[in-house]
Protein backbone atom coordinates (compact mmCIF):
# COMPACT_ATOMS: atom_id res chain seq x y z
CA UNK A 1 0.00 0.00 0.00
CA UNK A 2 1.50 3.39 -1.13
CA UNK A 3 2.30 5.73 2.32
CA UNK A 4 -0.36 8.44 0.97
CA UNK A 5 -3.08 6.90 1.11
CA UNK A 6 -2.33 4.88 4.36
CA UNK A 7 -1.64 8.95 5.80
CA UNK A 8 -5.41 10.00 3.94
CA UNK A 9 -7.00 7.62 6.07
CA UNK A 10 -8.60 5.13 3.30
CA UNK A 11 -8.32 1.68 4.02
CA UNK A 12 -8.60 -0.70 0.76
CA UNK A 13 -9.38 -4.23 1.63
CA UNK A 14 -6.76 -6.92 2.32
CA UNK A 15 -6.30 -10.89 1.58
CA UNK A 16 -6.40 -11.02 5.72
CA UNK A 17 -9.87 -9.97 5.73
CA UNK A 18 -10.49 -14.19 4.59
CA UNK A 19 -7.70 -15.29 7.14
CA UNK A 20 -9.27 -13.43 10.14
CA UNK A 21 -7.72 -14.17 13.94
CA UNK A 22 -8.88 -17.50 15.67
CA UNK A 23 -12.11 -16.39 17.90
CA UNK A 24 -12.45 -20.03 20.08
CA UNK A 25 -10.45 -23.07 20.33
CA UNK A 26 -7.52 -21.17 19.34
CA UNK A 27 -4.47 -23.74 19.17
CA UNK A 28 -6.50 -26.73 18.92
CA UNK A 29 -6.96 -28.62 15.80
CA UNK A 30 -10.76 -27.75 15.99
CA UNK A 31 -9.83 -23.81 16.04
CA UNK A 32 -12.70 -21.66 15.01
CA UNK A 33 -12.14 -17.82 13.39
CA UNK A 34 -14.74 -15.87 12.22
CA UNK A 35 -15.05 -17.27 8.56
CA UNK A 36 -15.85 -21.09 10.01
CA UNK A 37 -18.08 -19.30 12.46
CA UNK A 38 -20.14 -17.83 9.22
CA UNK A 39 -19.96 -21.63 7.66
CA UNK A 40 -21.61 -22.80 11.07
CA UNK A 41 -24.74 -19.63 10.88
CA UNK A 42 -25.30 -20.39 6.85
CA UNK A 43 -25.57 -24.38 7.45
CA UNK A 44 -27.69 -23.97 10.92
CA UNK A 45 -29.75 -21.32 8.60
CA UNK A 46 -29.94 -23.62 5.82
CA UNK A 47 -31.34 -26.85 8.10
CA UNK A 48 -33.74 -24.59 9.48
CA UNK A 49 -35.02 -23.42 6.17
CA UNK A 50 -35.26 -27.05 4.69
CA UNK A 51 -36.92 -28.38 8.27
CA UNK A 52 -39.59 -25.71 8.61
CA UNK A 53 -40.40 -25.92 4.57
CA UNK A 54 -40.81 -29.96 4.95
CA UNK A 55 -42.39 -29.93 8.49
CA UNK A 56 -46.06 -31.42 8.25
CA UNK A 57 -46.36 -31.50 4.16
CA UNK A 58 -49.95 -30.82 2.84
CA UNK A 59 -51.50 -31.65 -0.50
CA UNK A 60 -52.64 -28.14 -0.47
CA UNK A 61 -49.48 -26.33 0.29
CA UNK A 62 -48.67 -23.40 2.18
CA UNK A 63 -46.78 -20.25 1.59
CA UNK A 64 -43.35 -21.63 2.95
CA UNK A 65 -43.84 -25.49 1.33
CA UNK A 66 -44.68 -24.52 -1.84
CA UNK A 67 -41.12 -21.84 -1.90
CA UNK A 68 -39.23 -25.10 -0.51
CA UNK A 69 -40.72 -26.98 -2.84
CA UNK A 70 -40.35 -24.64 -6.23
CA UNK A 71 -36.39 -24.67 -5.25
CA UNK A 72 -36.28 -28.66 -4.58
CA UNK A 73 -37.85 -29.14 -7.80
CA UNK A 74 -36.25 -26.51 -10.10
CA UNK A 75 -33.11 -28.87 -9.17
CA UNK A 76 -34.31 -31.79 -9.49
CA UNK A 77 -36.23 -31.12 -12.93
CA UNK A 78 -34.03 -28.61 -14.57
CA UNK A 79 -30.19 -29.80 -13.11
CA UNK A 80 -30.33 -33.35 -12.42
CA UNK A 81 -33.21 -34.73 -14.45
CA UNK A 82 -32.74 -32.72 -17.66
CA UNK A 83 -29.25 -33.28 -17.94
CA UNK A 84 -28.89 -36.62 -16.68
CA UNK A 85 -32.30 -38.31 -18.15
CA UNK A 86 -34.67 -39.80 -15.47
CA UNK A 87 -33.30 -42.49 -14.26
CA UNK A 88 -29.86 -41.23 -13.53
CA UNK A 89 -30.87 -37.91 -12.56
CA UNK A 90 -33.36 -39.71 -9.82
CA UNK A 91 -30.51 -41.76 -8.69
CA UNK A 92 -28.14 -38.83 -8.26
CA UNK A 93 -29.98 -36.13 -7.79
CA UNK A 94 -29.22 -36.00 -3.62
CA UNK A 95 -25.39 -34.94 -4.31
CA UNK A 96 -26.51 -32.38 -6.75
CA UNK A 97 -29.09 -31.05 -4.45
CA UNK A 98 -26.52 -30.74 -1.72
CA UNK A 99 -23.82 -28.99 -3.89
CA UNK A 100 -26.72 -26.83 -4.88
CA UNK A 101 -27.86 -25.32 -1.68
CA UNK A 102 -24.87 -25.84 -0.06
CA UNK A 103 -23.00 -23.35 -2.18
CA UNK A 104 -25.77 -21.07 -2.33
CA UNK A 105 -26.02 -21.28 1.25
CA UNK A 106 -22.32 -20.25 1.62
CA UNK A 107 -22.65 -17.50 -1.19
CA UNK A 108 -25.36 -16.15 0.20
CA UNK A 109 -23.54 -15.07 3.49
CA UNK A 110 -21.30 -12.79 1.42
CA UNK A 111 -23.83 -10.11 1.05
CA UNK A 112 -25.92 -10.78 4.96
CA UNK A 113 -25.24 -7.69 6.78
CA UNK A 114 -23.21 -8.46 9.35
CA UNK A 115 -21.65 -11.42 7.89
CA UNK A 116 -20.30 -9.66 4.89
CA UNK A 117 -18.14 -12.97 4.02
CA UNK A 118 -19.08 -15.64 1.47
CA UNK A 119 -18.19 -19.16 3.23
CA UNK A 120 -16.86 -20.57 0.12
CA UNK A 121 -14.29 -17.60 -0.47
CA UNK A 122 -11.85 -19.49 1.55
CA UNK A 123 -10.63 -22.69 -0.06
CA UNK A 124 -11.26 -25.07 1.66
CA UNK A 125 -15.14 -25.79 0.85
CA UNK A 126 -14.89 -25.08 -2.57
CA UNK A 127 -12.01 -27.79 -3.04
CA UNK A 128 -13.60 -30.67 -1.14
CA UNK A 129 -16.63 -30.22 -3.15
CA UNK A 130 -14.66 -30.00 -6.45
CA UNK A 131 -12.80 -33.28 -4.93
CA UNK A 132 -16.42 -34.75 -4.81
CA UNK A 133 -17.55 -33.92 -7.43
CA UNK A 134 -14.25 -35.74 -9.20
CA UNK A 135 -14.90 -38.47 -7.11
CA UNK A 136 -18.20 -38.89 -8.11
CA UNK A 137 -18.02 -38.65 -12.22
CA UNK A 138 -14.98 -40.89 -11.99
CA UNK A 139 -17.12 -43.49 -9.64
CA UNK A 140 -20.34 -43.19 -12.19
CA UNK A 141 -18.16 -43.73 -14.91
CA UNK A 142 -16.50 -46.80 -14.00
CA UNK A 143 -19.89 -47.95 -12.52
CA UNK A 144 -21.64 -47.88 -15.79
CA UNK A 145 -18.71 -48.94 -17.76
CA UNK A 146 -16.44 -50.62 -16.03
CA UNK A 147 -12.99 -50.36 -17.65
CA UNK A 148 -14.28 -49.22 -20.85
CA UNK A 149 -14.85 -46.36 -19.35
CA UNK A 150 -11.35 -44.88 -19.08
CA UNK A 151 -10.82 -46.05 -22.94
CA UNK A 152 -13.79 -43.71 -23.58
CA UNK A 153 -12.42 -40.83 -21.53
CA UNK A 154 -9.00 -41.28 -23.27
CA UNK A 155 -9.37 -42.87 -26.41
CA UNK A 156 -11.56 -40.54 -28.71
CA UNK A 157 -13.15 -42.75 -31.36
CA UNK A 158 -12.52 -42.03 -35.34
CA UNK A 159 -8.60 -41.34 -34.83
CA UNK A 160 -5.87 -42.35 -36.80
CA UNK A 161 -3.87 -44.05 -34.11
CA UNK A 162 -0.72 -41.89 -34.15
CA UNK A 163 -2.48 -39.09 -32.81
CA UNK A 164 -3.15 -40.56 -29.60
CA UNK A 165 -0.01 -40.11 -28.80
CA UNK A 166 -0.71 -36.33 -28.35
CA UNK A 167 -4.22 -36.82 -27.81
CA UNK A 168 -4.47 -39.04 -24.75
CA UNK A 169 -2.39 -37.02 -22.53
CA UNK A 170 -4.00 -33.93 -23.50
CA UNK A 171 -7.45 -35.88 -22.55
CA UNK A 172 -5.73 -36.61 -19.47
CA UNK A 173 -5.21 -33.21 -18.23
CA UNK A 174 -8.32 -31.76 -19.25
CA UNK A 175 -10.67 -34.41 -17.98
CA UNK A 176 -8.67 -35.46 -14.77
CA UNK A 177 -6.55 -32.79 -13.78
CA UNK A 178 -8.26 -29.25 -15.03
CA UNK A 179 -11.74 -30.09 -14.41
CA UNK A 180 -11.35 -29.95 -10.28
CA UNK A 181 -9.52 -27.06 -10.84
CA UNK A 182 -11.73 -24.67 -12.60
CA UNK A 183 -14.66 -26.12 -10.52
CA UNK A 184 -12.32 -24.38 -7.40
CA UNK A 185 -11.26 -21.74 -8.98
CA UNK A 186 -14.47 -20.86 -10.73
CA UNK A 187 -16.25 -20.64 -6.96
CA UNK A 188 -13.74 -19.50 -4.82
CA UNK A 189 -12.48 -16.46 -6.93
CA UNK A 190 -15.89 -15.11 -7.86
CA UNK A 191 -16.45 -15.24 -4.22
CA UNK A 192 -13.28 -13.52 -3.37
CA UNK A 193 -13.38 -10.76 -6.26
CA UNK A 194 -17.04 -10.27 -5.15
CA UNK A 195 -15.97 -9.42 -1.25
CA UNK A 196 -12.75 -7.36 -2.09
CA UNK A 197 -14.83 -5.42 -4.81
CA UNK A 198 -17.75 -5.01 -2.24
CA UNK A 199 -15.35 -3.15 0.67
CA UNK A 200 -13.58 -1.46 -1.64
CA UNK A 201 -16.33 0.21 -2.72
CA UNK A 202 -17.93 0.36 1.01
CA UNK A 203 -14.10 1.76 2.30
CA UNK A 204 -14.64 4.16 -0.52
CA UNK A 205 -17.84 5.64 -0.01
CA UNK A 206 -16.96 6.15 3.88
CA UNK A 207 -13.81 8.08 2.51
CA UNK A 208 -15.44 10.34 0.27
CA UNK A 209 -18.08 10.93 2.54
CA UNK A 210 -17.15 10.73 6.35
CA UNK A 211 -13.00 11.75 5.44
CA UNK A 212 -13.20 14.44 2.47
CA UNK A 213 -16.45 15.75 2.71
CA UNK A 214 -16.59 17.19 6.08
CA UNK A 215 -13.09 18.38 5.24
CA UNK A 216 -14.74 20.80 2.67
CA UNK A 217 -13.22 18.57 -0.56
CA UNK A 218 -15.94 18.89 -2.91
CA UNK A 219 -14.14 15.56 -4.22
CA UNK A 220 -16.07 13.85 -1.47
CA UNK A 221 -19.13 13.95 -3.83
CA UNK A 222 -17.71 11.18 -5.63
CA UNK A 223 -19.06 9.12 -2.41
CA UNK A 224 -22.38 9.42 -4.03
CA UNK A 225 -21.38 7.91 -7.01
CA UNK A 226 -19.69 5.07 -5.09
CA UNK A 227 -23.36 4.46 -3.05
CA UNK A 228 -25.16 3.80 -6.38
CA UNK A 229 -22.46 1.31 -7.64
CA UNK A 230 -22.23 -0.23 -3.87
CA UNK A 231 -26.45 -1.50 -4.32
CA UNK A 232 -25.78 -2.44 -8.13
CA UNK A 233 -23.14 -3.98 -7.28
CA UNK A 234 -24.89 -5.83 -3.63
CA UNK A 235 -27.83 -6.92 -6.14
CA UNK A 236 -25.23 -8.21 -9.03
CA UNK A 237 -23.67 -10.16 -5.85
CA UNK A 238 -27.10 -12.13 -5.02
CA UNK A 239 -27.31 -12.97 -8.82
CA UNK A 240 -23.67 -14.26 -8.76
CA UNK A 241 -24.18 -16.62 -5.67
CA UNK A 242 -27.02 -18.09 -7.14
CA UNK A 243 -25.77 -18.44 -10.41
CA UNK A 244 -22.59 -20.13 -9.20
CA UNK A 245 -24.46 -22.81 -7.19
CA UNK A 246 -26.34 -23.27 -10.37
CA UNK A 247 -22.98 -23.73 -12.26
CA UNK A 248 -21.51 -26.10 -9.62
CA UNK A 249 -24.63 -28.31 -9.92
CA UNK A 250 -24.94 -28.28 -13.35
CA UNK A 251 -21.03 -28.90 -14.16
CA UNK A 252 -21.24 -31.92 -11.78
CA UNK A 253 -24.30 -33.36 -13.72
CA UNK A 254 -23.01 -32.44 -16.89
CA UNK A 255 -19.37 -34.27 -15.94
CA UNK A 256 -21.35 -37.25 -14.51
CA UNK A 257 -24.03 -37.45 -17.87
CA UNK A 258 -20.22 -37.56 -20.23
CA UNK A 259 -18.83 -40.07 -18.10
CA UNK A 260 -21.90 -42.08 -17.81
CA UNK A 261 -22.60 -41.56 -22.52
CA UNK A 262 -21.77 -44.78 -23.96
CA UNK A 263 -19.79 -43.20 -26.30
CA UNK A 264 -19.31 -39.24 -27.45
CA UNK B 1 8.35 8.44 -14.72
CA UNK B 2 8.19 6.01 -12.08
CA UNK B 3 5.18 3.61 -11.77
CA UNK B 4 4.08 1.78 -8.63
CA UNK B 5 1.39 -1.22 -8.64
CA UNK B 6 1.00 -4.75 -9.07
CA UNK B 7 2.36 -6.65 -11.95
CA UNK B 8 -0.47 -9.40 -11.12
CA UNK B 9 -3.18 -6.70 -11.94
CA UNK B 10 -1.81 -6.12 -15.23
CA UNK B 11 -2.12 -10.06 -16.08
CA UNK B 12 -5.18 -10.20 -14.75
CA UNK B 13 -5.77 -7.57 -17.42
CA UNK B 14 -4.63 -9.07 -20.01
CA UNK B 15 -6.88 -12.43 -19.18
CA UNK B 16 -10.00 -10.35 -18.98
CA UNK B 17 -9.17 -9.54 -22.42
CA UNK B 18 -9.60 -13.22 -23.59
CA UNK B 19 -13.01 -14.40 -21.52
CA UNK B 20 -14.35 -10.82 -22.09
CA UNK B 21 -14.59 -11.29 -26.01
CA UNK B 22 -15.31 -15.10 -25.34
CA UNK B 23 -17.93 -14.13 -23.11
CA UNK B 24 -19.31 -11.62 -25.35
CA UNK B 25 -19.64 -13.91 -28.41
CA UNK B 26 -21.25 -16.85 -26.44
CA UNK B 27 -24.25 -13.76 -25.16
CA UNK B 28 -24.21 -12.67 -29.08
CA UNK B 29 -24.96 -16.12 -30.40
CA UNK B 30 -27.11 -17.00 -27.80
CA UNK B 31 -29.60 -13.50 -28.34
CA UNK B 32 -29.14 -14.85 -32.56
CA UNK B 33 -30.18 -18.03 -31.84
CA UNK B 34 -32.97 -17.07 -29.11
CA UNK B 35 -34.79 -14.24 -32.34
CA UNK B 36 -34.44 -17.21 -34.51
CA UNK B 37 -36.29 -19.61 -32.24
CA UNK B 38 -37.75 -18.19 -29.46
CA UNK B 39 -38.91 -21.20 -28.37
CA UNK B 40 -35.88 -22.55 -27.65
CA UNK B 41 -35.02 -19.98 -24.83
CA UNK B 42 -35.05 -21.79 -22.06
CA UNK B 43 -32.58 -24.50 -22.80
CA UNK B 44 -30.52 -21.98 -24.65
CA UNK B 45 -30.24 -19.77 -21.63
CA UNK B 46 -29.06 -22.71 -19.49
CA UNK B 47 -26.29 -23.93 -22.12
CA UNK B 48 -25.56 -19.96 -22.13
CA UNK B 49 -24.52 -19.76 -18.32
CA UNK B 50 -22.71 -23.16 -19.19
CA UNK B 51 -20.53 -21.65 -21.59
CA UNK B 52 -20.07 -18.48 -19.62
CA UNK B 53 -19.28 -20.22 -16.70
CA UNK B 54 -16.37 -22.32 -18.82
CA UNK B 55 -15.12 -19.47 -20.33
CA UNK B 56 -14.95 -16.79 -17.20
CA UNK B 57 -12.72 -19.88 -15.31
CA UNK B 58 -9.45 -18.69 -16.89
CA UNK B 59 -9.62 -14.67 -15.96
CA UNK B 60 -10.52 -16.43 -12.33
CA UNK B 61 -7.86 -18.54 -12.49
CA UNK B 62 -5.85 -14.88 -13.59
CA UNK B 63 -7.03 -13.17 -10.20
CA UNK B 64 -5.90 -16.27 -8.31
CA UNK B 65 -2.15 -16.45 -9.89
CA UNK B 66 -2.16 -12.47 -8.52
CA UNK B 67 -1.97 -14.25 -5.14
CA UNK B 68 0.19 -16.61 -5.03
CA UNK B 69 3.89 -15.54 -3.31
CA UNK B 70 6.55 -15.32 -5.68
CA UNK B 71 9.99 -15.81 -3.82
CA UNK B 72 11.64 -12.00 -4.55
CA UNK B 73 15.12 -11.54 -5.87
Amino acid sequence: MPAAVAASGFEPPTIQDFFPPAVLFAGTPFELNRTMLIRLVALLALCAWLYLGTRRMKLVPGRRQVATEFALGFVRNNIAIETLGEEDGRRFMPVIMTMFFLVFAMNITGVVPFLQLAGTAVIGLPLILALIAWALFIYAGFKKLGWTYLKNALFLPGVPWPLYFLLTPLEILSTFIVRPITLTMRLLMNMVSGHLLLALVYAASSFFLFTLLPQGNLFGLIGVGTVVFGVLYLAFEIFVALLQAYVFAFLTAIYIQLAVAEEH
Amino acid sequence: MHIVGYLAALGFGFAAIGSGIGVGIIVGKTIESVARQPELQGRLTSLMFLGIALTEALCFIAIAIGFIPFPSP
